[in-house]
C-alpha cells in the first residue's frame, strides 16, 4: 500500500521539502516514507486545537529531534471584532463588549474602558469612593481567580493534575463571591462609566472577610504540592528564560517583567481608583524563568488577598454612600434591586420616575436609548490586569457611540515572546515557556 | 440487592438498542474543543469539586479526536477557526455528538459581524444548543444529561433508518422561521 | 470629525420635526496647546527640543488634553524621532500601535498612535503620524521596539496602513486571504439580521439609532 494513493496519509512536495499529512490512515506507510529521507528538520505544526496551548493558539513548530530551532506563532482564531461591535453601541452598551476580552478577567477589561471614557468626560474626581473602593475589591478578587486558572492550567499541561483541582475550588469560591455581588459569575458588565451598576447586597463585607480567611487556608494547598517540589523546580527552572531587556523592548509587562527582577507595577507607579491608599508590595523574583514567574503569581496572590481586606475595612467605612457619580446627565440611571422576580429596576426608582419627578423619567429614557455624550478628544488608561498592563485607548467624535476603542492587552505582547523563549530549548518546555506567559486568546485577538 | 434480585426467575429482557444506548451514553468522552469564555465554565464542569463531571465518567477529556464521542463547541467560533472546526469534527469516529455551548456557537451570539460564524450549525449538525453567556457549569450538565437521554434513545438498524428518512421530511417541508407566526396565528 | 455635525438622529433628511434636527454640535479643535503644558510636559518636550534641533519641522502640533501629551510628527521624521525617544529621553517601552481612520480628514484620514512609556522617569507620551488613504506608508518601528512587530501587523491588518521596513507584514487576526480592512470605517460590520416568527431584527450597523 503506497501512501501515494492514501487519501488519509498522503505526501507532496513542496519547495520547502515533502509535507506529510497525518490525518489518518495507514502509520506504517508513512513512517516508512519519513524514514527514506535524509533530513533530521521536521516542521510540526501544533494546531488551534491542543490540549496544552491555553486557548486556540496555533505554533508551528522547527524541530531537529528534540530541539526546537524555530517557533512560528498563529493567532487570530478567534478574532471576535469586538472594537469594531463597540463603534455602533453606546458608551454604556460598549461595557458588555469590552468585558468579554479578555475572559479571564473581565473586571480588569471593564474597569481599564471605563477609566478612559472617565478621563474623557472628566470626572475622574467625580467618581463616588465607594464606586473606586468597590472597583478594586473586584479587581482583586478577579486577580485571584484569574491566577487560580493560570496556576491550575500551567500545571496541568506540565504534567501535574492536582493543583487544577485545588485551583479550580478556589476559583469557584471566589466566582460565588461575584455571583451575590453582580448576578453573574463571569462577564458580568458590572463597571459602568461612573462607577459601579448597583451596590454590594447587605451584609457582604463579612462574608468577603471569611472568603478571604478560607482562600488564605485554600492557598496553602497548592503551595504546598509546588513550591520545593523536585519535579516542578526540574520542569520550570531555567525554562523560558527573557531576561529584562529582552521584555522592554518586547513591551511586556506583569509578572513575566516582574520575574525579570523589575518591580514596576501601575498600582504602585500610576496608581488609579485610589490604590495608593492600600498596603500592599510588589512581588519580584530575579531567576527570570517559569519557575520565577510561578512563584510571582502565587505570592500575588497573598498580597491581593491583603488588598481585599484593606477594601472591606474601607467599605463598612463608607457604608450607605452612592456607587454612581452625581451627575445626572451621566450616571446610569436605573438603581437595580432584587425583587419578587428577579433583579431588576427597584420599586422606589419607579415610584421616582412614574410618580414624583420628571426630570428623573427624562433621564432614565434619554440615557437608556441614546446615552450620554462624550466630549471630543482621546484618552488613553492603563490597569495593571493579572498578565500586565491594560490600556484602552478611547477616540470620541462628540457622540454618545464611541469613535474608536483600542485595548492595548497585555497578552498580546507578552504571546509575542514566545519564539525568544523556547528557541533553542526542548519541544516539552515551549508548553511551559507558554503557560508562564498565561496569554488569554480572547484578549489577544479581540 | 440490585437489580438481578428483583427479577423473576433473575432473566432481564432488553432491546439491543437499549442495552446499545445504555453503554453508549455512560462513556462519552468530550474532545477538548474550548475556544473562549465558556470553555472556562466547561474546565470548571471537569476540575472543579463542586460541579464534577466525573459524575458521568466524562472528566477525560480527550485531546485526539479519534478517541472522542462528544465535541463541545465552547465559545465564538471565527471566520479562521471555521475549517479547523470542520476538520476535528469530521476526524471524530461515528457516533458523535455535537453541543454548541453558549450563545454564540448556537447563534453567533452577541457578536453579529463580519468575524463570527452565525452558529456553528453552519458548520456542523448540532444535537443540543444550550444558550447561556456563558451557562452556567450546571446548565451544562443539565444540557449533557439531556444529551445522555438523546443518546440513550437512539435506534438502530432499520428502525434507524426509518427515523433518518422521516426527520429528513419533516425538516423538508418545515415552514422557514419567518414565516411561522407563532402564538399570533 | 474635521467638520461641524447638525443634526440628532442616525437617519438624515426625514420628517422629523422634533426640533432636534436644527442642533449644531461643534467639532474638536485642530490647533497645538499653548506653553506651558505643565507637569513633565514641558521637559519632555524641552529635551526633545534640545536633543532633536529639527523638532519645529518635525512636529506639527503639540497637544496636551485631559493630562495626556500627544506629539503629532510627520511620518517622514518618526523614525528619527523615536530613535531619541528612545534612547536620550528613555522612553524605553511603546505600548502598541492604535489605528484610527478619519474618513473626513481628506488627505489624513489613516492615523497611527504610538503610546509610550518611559519607566524610568514614569512618563507617558503618545506619537501619532497620519497618512493618506490613497499612500498609506508609514516607516516601521519594528528595529525601534521589537514589540510593535504584531501590531504593525494587526494595524496593517485593520486598516490597511503599510509598515515600511517591517520585517514580515502579513493579515494577523483574519485569515490571510481575507480581502478589505475590517475597521475602516467604510467596511460594513457584516452583521446578519436576526430571523424571529414573522420579524427580522436587522444587524447593529443597520438599525435605526441615535448619532
Amino acid at each position: 500500500m503506497t501512501s501515494k494513493l492514501d487519501p488519509y496519509a498522503s505526501s507532496r512536495e513542496t519547495t520547502e521539502g515533502t509535507v506529510f499529512s497525518v490525518t489518518g490512515g495507514d502509520w506504517d506507510s508513512l513512517v516508512s516514507e519519513i524514514g527514506e529521507s535524509k533530513e533530521e528538520r521536521i516542521i510540526v505544526n501544533m494546531g488551534p486545537q491542543h490540549p496544552s496551548t491555553h486557548g486556540v493558539l496555533r505554533l508551528v513548530l522547527e524541530l531537529e529531534g528534540e530541539t526546537v530551532t524555530e517557533v512560528r506563532t498563529g493567532i487570530g482564531y478567534l478574532h471576535t471584532g469586538i472594537e469594531k461591535n463597540i463603534e455602533f453601541r453606546n458608551w454604556t452598551q460598549a461595557v458588555t463588549f469590552a468585558t468579554r476580552m479578555d475572559y479571564l478577567s473581565p473586571i480588569f477589561n471593564e474597569t481599564a474602558y471605563c477609566l478612559a471614557v472617565e478621563k474623557l468626560l472628566g470626572i475622574t474626581n467625580d467618581v463616588p469612593e465607594r464606586a473606586s473602593v468597590i472597583r478594586v475589591m473586584m479587581m482583586e478578587l478577579n486577580r485571584i481567580s484569574s491566577h487560580m486558572v493560570a496556576l491550575g492550567t500551567g500545571a496541568l499541561e506540565l504534567g501535574a493534575m492536582g493543583p487544577m483541582f485545588f485551583a479550580f475550588r478556589d476559583r469557584e469560591i471566589v466566582l460565588d463571591t461575584f455571583e451575590e455581588i453582580t448576578g453573574l459569575r463571569m462577564n458580568m458588565a458590572y463597571v459602568r462609566p461612573g462607577g459601579v451598576s448597583q451596590d454590594l447586597p447587605a451584609g457582604m463585607t463579612t462574608k468577603i472577610r471569611e472568603v478571604v480567611k478560607n482562600l488564605r487556608k485554600n492557598f496553602d494547598d497548592n503551595a504546598k504540592l509546588l513550591i520545593g517540589n523536585t519535579i516542578w523546580m526540574k520542569r520550570t527552572e531555567g525554562i523560558g528564560y527573557l531576561d529584562l531587556a529582552g521584555c522592554t523592548t518586547l513591551g511586556i509587562t506583569g509578572p513575566v517583567l516582574r520575574s525579570a527582577g523589575l518591580p514596576w507595577d501601575l498600582r504602585k507607579m500610576q496608581p488609579y481608583c485610589g490604590y495608593e491608599n492600600y498596603e500592599f508590595e510588589v512581588i519580584t523574583a530575579d531567576t527570570a524563568d517559569v519557575y520565577g514567574r510561578f512563584l510571582v503569581r502565587m505570592a500575588e496572590l497573598e498580597q491581593s488577598l491583603r488588598i481585599i481586606e484593606q477594601a472591606a475595612d474601607k467599605l463598612d467605612k463608607l457604608e450607605g454612600q452612592p456607587v454612581m457619580v452625581a451627575d445626572k446627565k451621566i450616571a446610569w440611571p436605573a438603581q437595580l434591586a432584587l425583587g419578587a422576580d428577579g433583579l431588576g429596576n427597584s420599586l422606589d426608582h419607579i415610584r421616582e420616575i412614574m410618580g414624583t419627578s420628571m426630570e428623573s423619567l427624562i433621564h432614565h429614557f434619554k440615557l437608556v436609548t441614546e446615552g450620554f455624550r462624550v466630549p471630543a478628544g482621546q484618552a488613553y488608561a492603563a490597569v495593571e490586569s493579572p498578565r500586565g498592563e491594560l490600556a484602552a485607548h478611547v477616540v470620541s467624535d462628540g457622540g454618545t457611540r464611541p469613535y474608536r476603542v483600542h485595548f492595548r492587552e497585555p497578552s498580546f505582547n507578552n504571546l509575542q515572546s514566545t519564539s525568544a523563549m523556547s528557541e533553542g530549548g526542548m519541544v516539552a518546555d515551549i508548553i511551559g515557556a507558554v503557560a508562564s506567559i498565561d496569554p488569554v486568546m480572547g484578549g489577544v485577538d479581540r | 440487592m440490585g437489580l438481578e434480585d428483583k427479577l423473576p426467575s433473575g432473566v432481564l429482557l432488553s432491546t439491543v438498542e437499549g442495552l446499545a444506548g445504555y453503554m453508549r451514553k455512560s462513556s462519552v468522552w468530550p474532545a477538548t474543543f474550548g475556544l473562549a469564555c465558556c470553555a472556562i465554565e466547561m474546565m470548571a464542569l471537569g476540575s472543579a469539586p463542586k460541579h464534577d463531571i466525573s459524575r458521568f465518567g466524562m472528566e477525560r477529556f480527550s485531546a485526539s479526536p479519534r478517541q472522542a464521542d462528544l465535541m463541545i463547541v465552547a465559545g465564538r467560533v471565527s471566520q479562521k477557526m471555521a475549517p479547523v472546526l470542520r476538520q476535528i469534527y469530521d476526524q471524530m469516529t461515528a457516533p458523535k455528538w455535537v453541543i454548541s455551548m453558549g450563545a454564540c456557537a448556537s447563534s453567533g451570539g452577541m457578536f453579529n459581524n463580519y468575524a463570527i460564524v452565525q452558529g456553528v450549525d453552519h458548520i456542523v449538525p448540532v444535537d443540543i444548543y444550550l444558550p447561556g453567556c456563558p451557562p452556567r457549569p450546571e446548565q451544562l450538565m443539565d444540557a449533557i444529561i439531556k444529551l445522555h437521554t438523546l443518546i440513550g434513545d437512539t435506534k438502530l438498524g432499520p428502525n434507524r433508518e426509518a427515523i433518518i428518512k422521516e426527520v429528513e421530511l419533516a425538516a423538508l417541508n418545515a415552514k422557514p422561521t419567518i414565516q411561522m407566526k407563532g402564538l399570533l396565528a | 470629525m474635521t467638520q461641524d455635525q447638525t443634526g440628532m438622529f442616525g437617519a438624515a433628511g426625514t420628517g422629523d420635526t422634533s426640533g432636534y434636527g436644527g442642533l449644531v454640535r461643534t467639532a474638536a479643535s485642530t490647533g497645538s496647546t499653548e506653553r506651558p503644558y505643565g507637569g513633565y510636559f514641558d521637559d519632555v518636550a524641552d529635551d526633545l527640543e534640545r536633543a532633536y534641533p529639527d523638532f519645529a519641522d518635525a512636529i506639527t502640533r503639540v497637544v496636551v488634553d485631559r493630562g495626556e501629551l500627544t506629539l503629532h510628527i510627520k511620518k517622514s521624521r518618526l523614525l528619527e524621532v523615536a530613535f531619541i525617544l528612545r534612547d536620550k529621553l528613555k522612553f524605553e517601552m511603546c505600548m502598541g500601535v492604535s489605528g484610527v481612520h478619519y474618513p473626513d480628514r481628506t488627505g489624513a484620514e489613516l492615523v497611527a498612535l504610538y503610546p509610550l512609556l518611559s519607566m524610568t522617569k514614569n512618563q507617558r507620551v503618545r506619537l501619532e503620524v497620519a497618512t493618506s488613504e490613497l499612500d498609506p506608508h508609514i516607516p516601521s518601528l519594528v528595529e525601534v521596539w521589537a514589540g510593535n512587530n504584531w501590531h504593525e501587523r494587526e494595524t496593517f491588518d485593520m486598516f490597511g496602513i503599510i509598515f515600511d521596513g517591517h520585517p514580515g507584514l502579513t493579515r494577523i487576526l483574519m485569515p490571510d486571504d481575507w480581502d478589505g480592512h475590517p475597521q475602516r470605517k467604510d467596511y460594513p460590520l457584516g452583521g446578519i439580521a436576526v430571523e424571529y416568527k414573522g420579524a427580522t431584527t436587522p444587524a447593529p450597523s443597520n438599525r435605526r439609532s441615535y448619532r
